[in-house]
């Protein structure tokens, strides 16, 4: 009886937590082009809806009905499965998320995370590196010469952010002592939050973080005024709509994975846990969303070169002093 | 051993970036330009050939149509061409308004410029604060003409009428404004590590090869050279002025963005200079024969009246000669050559678009460099089609 309750806790929460992370998601689109809008002195979408409220579902009814275009030139599986990798990635990476405590419904604990698993860190860095093939694959699958330009961009951007990505977690391991994300964030609660402690790496995986899920200034694979799109050029449809989604699927989740390592994830004085881990996740998607209005595009090979020159060696650096700290017991 | 091959990519002409229908076909290795060949005529629509078929008046609106974003400029040069051919003297006030209006425009063609070449290099807001400004230009220049792009209020002979009331106060408080919006383009770009890689030492023109490729306006300032039409031979009493020209030192795409922001705050200067120091007096030149009557005198005075009819239907006859003016529009020199045979149309008109000359330096800048530089460097040069296909 136990095994089948708990697989109807696990059921339900995935479903839950799907429901509700893509519900975030449509609206992180429009909290995007609100904000994005209020910096450019123009007002966003604002005609769907009380305050554009409508916008996500207007926009998703309107890719649904776009003809769908196949180019003769694409391959075509690849093509097809390519938005769907960016998707499954981008949502199973939130799967070793705590995003609260632990609640007590119908007599039972449950934990407000789907997969506790003691690989959690590690998890996430695979499947981050996963998430970049369904761009690369995109953008090669279609035939396109914009869009391969697109596709070798992102896959020499993925090279060389996942090194210092990985790199800029190490601290935070060393700090909790665990692969554990739920471990991490009980480290913090006890002590202090990892961005005090552990201050570069915040940055450090900031801007990989930046680099990981393509935004500005590292939107080098979509660069949309030299490639014309890049890797998704010639999508239409539900399949343009898929990668727009993953594209800001991933943001919530990184968002969400800062938010656990550095910022002490769920945890919070008098609010519920949920509450205060959407509170931070949000204050760091609004830090995305700043920046993408402030920033100008860096160039191809300047990301290479910061990518290797200076991320690399710095986010080395910082591992081997807070391992240092640690040893003597300072942090 | 394996073969080397160049990928072909044809940019254009419909890309976000080839500011209009430009078509550059570039064979890269890797994300490296080996060759690049810009091809044009997509918008070409004849305009030197419908200006020969059409009387001097009616040939003047094609003028708007050159480069649609400085259209005052335009007009400025082809009247300035037929005044020459004409040999008539232009009222003082009206030569202040003449440069009032054209350094709006330049403001405004500066403005649009500074924003999309922001929008090339991934900076979007700069883009919306830059059309901000433009259009309150824009609102200035339509208050004269009554049109936002192709004013044709500039006529030879004069204006086409008397400023609006409230002009000058409009247009003062424009300029007040801008040096302030101009340092907020400032905080987000001119110092911006990222807009600085991007744009510093890249694709670079020697002053040398500038010449050469006979390259004029910003991009030639830019390289060092001190040529500016309005300093070189004054018109329309530009030598009356106080202005400096800016100029670069390296000639990279930087100080073209530097050298453009400096003109800007000079031109500010020089319609400030103009509102001040704007005289009394006619807008239009007396010369009878060849510039029509006030329209409130057609009204009342038979003699106007056969003046307007003449002039309106039958056209202004010029002397037989030819002659060419120029001047400094926003992209460059700017220059009408036109052959009278004496008839009502022009025999020949050749125009002389800053913007062609400017692109033909492209191949020479973009070698060797990546893609993303080229969308810099094409953004950089300040083309207009509109011009260059003419």
């Amino acid at each position: 009886m136990e095994l089948v309750y708990s697989l109807v806790e696990i059921i339900v929460k995935n479903i839950v937590v799907v429901l509700v992370l893509m519900g975030f998601v449509a609206y992180t689109t429009l909290l995007e082009r609100k904000l994005l809008g209020r910096l450019q002195v123009r007002f966003g979408p604002n005609r769907v809806g009380p305050f554009g409220l409508l916008q996500p579902l207007a926009d998703g009814v309107k890719s649904f009905f776009k003809e769908d275009i196949i180019p003769e030139e694409a391959d075509k599986t690849l093509y097809v499965i390519a938005p769907g990798i960016c998707l499954f990635t981008a949502l199973s990476m939130f799967a070793v998320v705590p995003f609260g405590g632990t609640i007590t419904l119908l007599g039972r604990e449950i934990k407000l995370v789907i997969a506790d698993i003691d690989t959690g860190l590690l998890y996430l860095l695979a499947l981050a590196t996963l998430g970049e093939y369904g761009v690369v694959l995109g953008g090669w699958a279609s035939g396109n010469k914009y869009g391969v330009l697109g596709a070798l961009r992102a896959a020499a951007q993925m090279i060389s952010y996942e090194v210092a990505l990985g790199l800029a977690v190490i601290g935070t391991i060393i700090l909790a002592g665990s692969l554990n994300l739920g471990d991490i964030v009980a480290a913090q609660q006890s002590g202090m939050w990892f961005i005090v402690k552990y201050p570069f790496g915040f940055i450090f995986y900031l801007v990989a973080g930046l680099a990981e899920i393509n935004r500005t200034p590292f939107d080098m694979p979509e660069s949309e005024s030299e490639l014309a799109c890049g890797f998704n050029i010639e999508y239409s449809s539900m399949k343009f709509a898929t990668f727009m989604i993953a594209e800001y699927a991933h943001m919530f989740t990184v968002a969400a994975i800062v938010t656990t390592l550095f910022l002490g994830g769920w945890s919070g004085p008098w609010l519920p846990g949920p509450v205060w881990f959407l509170i931070k996740v949000f204050a760091v998607i609004f830090f995305f969303i700043w920046e993408r209005g402030t920033y100008p595009r860096l160039r191809y090979d300047h990301i290479m070169q910061f990518g290797w020159k200076v991320l690399l060696p710095l986010t080395l650096l910082n591992v081997v002093v807070t391992a240092a700290l640690v040893a003597m017991g300072v942090i | 051993m394996a073969e080397t091959k160049y990928m072909t990519i044809n940019m254009g002409p419909q890309h976000p970036a080839t500011h209009g229908v430009l078509r550059v076909v570039l064979e890269l290795d890797g994300e490296t330009i080996v060759k690049s060949t810009p091809h044009i005529g997509y918008l070409h629509r004849g305009i030197e050939k419908i200006m020969e078929n059409r009387t001097y008046q009616q040939a003047q609106p094609l003028t708007d149509r050159l480069d649609y974003t400085s259209g005052m400029s335009n007009n400025l040069a082809y009247c300035l061409a037929v005044e020459k051919l004409l040999g008539i003297e232009i009222p003082k006030r009206a030569q202040y308004i003449r440069v009032m209006l054209s350094e709006l425009q330049r403001i405004a063609a500066h403005l649009l410029w500074v924003s999309t070449h922001a929008l090339d290099m991934g900076a979007m807001t700069v883009l919306f604060y830059g059309f901000r400004e433009r259009e309150s230009c824009l609102k200035v220049l339509e208050t004269v003409s009554g049109a936002r792009l192709m004013p044709d209020y500039i006529r030879f002979g004069g204006l086409r009428e008397e400023l609006p009331d409230g002009f000058i106060g409009m247009a003062r408080e424009l300029i007040d404004d801008l040096p302030r919006r101009i340092d907020e383009y400032e905080t987000l770009l001119t110092e911006n590590v990222i807009w600085k890689r991007r744009l510093k030492g890249v694709c670079p023109l020697s002053a040398e090869d500038a010449i050469g490729y006979g390259v004029t306006g910003p991009m030639l300032r830019a390289s060092g050279v001190n040529y500016d039409v309005r300093k070189a031979y004054p018109y329309s009493s530009y030598e009356e002025f106080d202005f400096e020209i800016p100029l670069g030192t390296e000639g990279d795409i930087y100080d073209r963005y530097i050298v453009r922001l400096k003109e800007m705050r000079q031109s500010v200067r020089i319609v400030r200079q103009s509102i001040e120091r704007l005289p009394d007096g006619p807008i239009k030149a007396d010369a009878p024969e060849y510039v029509p009557p006030e329209k409130d005198e057609v009204a009342r005075d038979m003699a106007a009246l056969i003046r307007h009819f003449k002039i309106m239907a039958g056209g202004i006859r010029p002397p037989r000669g030819e002659a060419y003016a120029s001047i400094e529009s926003s992209k460059g020199e700017l220059g009408f050559f036109i052959v009278s045979d004496g008839t009502e149309k022009p025999y020949r008109v050749k125009i002389r678009p800053p913007s062609l000359l400017n692109l033909g330096s492209i191949s020479k800048m973009i070698q060797g460099s990546l893609v993303a530089d080229v969308v810099a460097a094409i953004g950089s040069a300040d083309i207009v089609l509109g011009e260059i296909d003419k």
